[in-house]
């Protein structure tokens, strides 16, 4: 029995033995080669810079996320037979708990547009109470923001953003002029920057060109109940404890109904973005796959025609005593050298095409070890899997039927 | 007598230890539609270490695939192969790749070196599967390149070689992990006469040095140069020319 130093040893040299074989195979074969080394470069570099770009976005989205919704909870009301939304009362009463700072309803509603001759259809227009304009103080660039009476009144004014200033007072001061709402009759008493929103529930709804009083918007919509709110915690709140408050006042507001709201936590609803990024990174991968599959294709293509351009090779091979595993091994690894060497440099220049990505979007851009593992791997099981039949076929060869060729 | 044609007198039998080379009954039959053709109709061959023999046929009589047999290259379909003390029958292909690698050293008419490689690890390629490593590869490689006179050329590729010189490559290729039997198929086939003679001669002084060769020819001229021919006609094999004899 060999000891089993020597055993390794001798395992060893024949892997390197092998090694040696395939590369002098893969030189001298360069043009070939180099075409099926192509095939699962471009199948790798697709995969990489997909996934890599795909992560990068999620990532700056999520922490941009993050950053606008710290202290915030997001209220969504389905609503009970009975009671179908929050009214301005109940808006107070959570406006007053211990643990909220403020609530910002959110009313949304599309109309024509129209002054004088000119006229828009689908504009966005969004109702806003005061709190909105405490939380977004930069928003109102000039006149006034909607205040208290605004809301008891659901006095017909309104905020406009550029937009509308370009398309209905085009070299004129809108300031106190008219402007029609799907036929009635709004003062503008103000003008403020569409972009100044920061809040998560403006930025999912998009930006609104018009902004109005929220109890005019409900009204506008024959309702007076909101459905849709932001909730400001108070400072020294967090979202579970606030949640908690939060849930049994609105149980009680809702007569214990089951299923009439859900508080969407920052926390969740990073959760949800990032279980939606990483769908659209496997769907995309996947997609891009199947590039590497056309590789892998183009491996077992060149390995088949190797095998038989070899069968004299093999034969006299196994006349010299190399046992099947021994071929099968020199093919396998044959494969995958350059299976690999596509997987590396793939990896390589699918990190350098999402990083161009990643700039040309300005999202952040960090390389993931991840991705690096998932390349050469990925191409390392290429190789086997797509080499595997070649080198049993090699490896199979009857050697007289091999010999018999010379 | 060493050949004999009836089993039953072969000196192999049991008891008299383990021969050094030693076939009884050999039957080799192949697949042919529902029938089978056999091709090989009992053959029985002794030799002993050192003897240096030729098989002598026409083509179509048998003569590769009893080389293959010999070489360990396929089994018998039945019949008992004895070489160097070990039973070839019921082996695995692990097995006699083993057996190869270590019993017997081919010999091809067109020597069939590696293109790709230099003489030098053309030579190392049966130690390589032998699992000798490193240096004492390459020194056995180029003691036994010295040996067949080619010390100069042993990082030339084949291509780089003559006819004569390639086939002394793979003479020493054949040679180097020391084989029981050199089995030679047709070894000049492929040779001018000169080199052929050469050949020959390299082959000669082997035997003299102990090593025990097996040749393989269709032609007369070469297979005279063994010590010893049997021919082998239609699956038959006969020590005297002109058929089998009735012994």
């Amino acid at each position: 029995m060999p000891n089993p130093f020597k055993a390794l040893r001798a395992s060893l040299s024949m892997l390197m033995e092998n090694v040696r074989m395939s590369v002098t195979n893969i030189a001298q074969n360069r043009l070939r080669s180099a075409l099926t080394v192509l095939g699962i470069l471009i199948g790798v570099t697709a995969v990489i810079a997909l996934i890599t770009t795909v992560s990068a976005v999620s990532n700056s989205i999520t922490s941009s996320f993050a950053s606008m919704g710290a202290g915030t909870l997001n209220l969504s009301v389905t609503g009970s037979d009975l009671k179908t939304g929050l009214s301005a009362e109940d808006l107070e009463a959570l406006a007053s708990l211990d643990c909220v700072d403020g609530v910002t309803p959110s009313v949304t509603l599309r109309a024509r547009v129209s002054r004088g001759g000119e006229y828009e259809t689908n504009i966005s227009v969004a109702g806003r109470n005061p709190y909105w304009f405490t939380v977004n103080e930069d928003a109102v660039t000039r006149g006034r923001a909607l205040n208290v009476l605004d809301m008891e009144g659901m006095n017909f004014v309104c905020l406009i953003d550029q937009d509308m200033i370009d398309t209905f007072f085009y070299g004129e001061d809108p300031l106190s002029k008219t402007l029609y709402l799907s036929g009635l009759s709004f003062t503008v008493a103000g003008t403020y920057d569409a972009d100044s929103d920061s809040s998560v529930t403006g930025m999912m709804s998009g930006t609104p060109d018009i902004l109005i009083p929220y109890t005019t918007a409900l009204k506008l919509n024959s309702t007076n109940e909101v459905t849709s709110l932001t909730l400001y915690l108070a400072a020294g709140w967090d979202s579970a404890s606030a949640t908690e408050v939060l849930e049994s006042t609105l149980d009680q507001m809702f007569s214990y109904e089951e299923d009439c709201y859900e508080i969407v936590t920052m926390d969740s609803l990073e959760s949800t973005m990032e279980s939606m990024t990483s769908m659209m990174a496997a769907l995309l991968g996947g997609i891009a796959s199947i590039a590497l599959l056309v590789g892998g294709i183009g491996i077992m293509n060149m390995m088949l025609t190797s095998v038989t351009e070899r069968t004299t090779e093999i034969g006299l091979k196994k006349a010299l005593g190399a046992k099947p595993r021994q071929i099968q091994a020199q093919f396998l690894i044959e494969s995958f050298i350059l299976s690999v060497s596509g997987g590396i440099i793939g990896t390589l220049i699918g990190i350098a095409v999402s990083f161009g990505l990643c700039r040309a979007m300005g999202a952040g851009f960090t390389v993931s070890k991840g991705a690096i593992a998932l390349g050469v791997g990925f191409s390392a099981a290429v190789g086997i899997i797509f080499g595997w039949a070649p080198a049993r076929k090699a490896s199979r060869l009857n050697p007289i039927d091999a010999l018999r060729r010379m | 007598m060493r050949f004999e044609r009836k089993p039953a007198l072969s000196p192999t039998s049991p008891g008299s230890g383990n021969p050094f080379f030693s076939m009884v009954g050999i039957r080799k039959s192949y697949p042919l539609g529902d029938e089978s053709l056999e091709v090989l109709h009992g053959i029985s061959l002794t030799l002993e270490k050192g003897e240096y023999l030729s098989v002598l046929g026409p083509s179509g009589s048998g003569k590769s695939t009893l080389m293959n047999i010999i070489g360990c290259l396929d089994t018998a379909t039945s019949g008992e192969y004895i070489l160097n003390g070990q039973r070839i029958e019921d082996m695995d292909e692990d097995d006699l790749a083993h057996l190869r690698n270590r019993e017997i050293g081919f010999i091809f008419p067109n020597s069939e070196l590696l293109p790709r490689l230099d003489a030098l690890r053309n030579v190392e390629l049966p130690l390589i599967y032998a699992g000798v490593t490193g240096r004492e590869r390459t020194r056995r490689a180029k003691d036994m390149l010295a040996r067949v006179g080619l010390t100069e050329r042993m990082h030339h590729y084949p291509g780089q070689l003559s006819g004569g010189q390639q086939q002394r490559v793979a003479i020493a290729r054949a040679l180097v992990t020391h084989p029981t039997l050199l089995l030679a198929d047709e070894p000049t086939g492929a040779l001018d006469q000169k080199t052929g003679r050469q050949v020959m001669e390299l082959f000669q002084q082997l035997n003299d040095e102990g090593n025990t060769i097996i040749m393989i020819t269709h032609d007369t001229k070469i297979a005279r140069r063994a010590r010893r021919t049997v021919y082998i006609v239609d699956g038959e094999i006969s020590e005297s020319e002109g058929g089998v004899d009735d012994a």
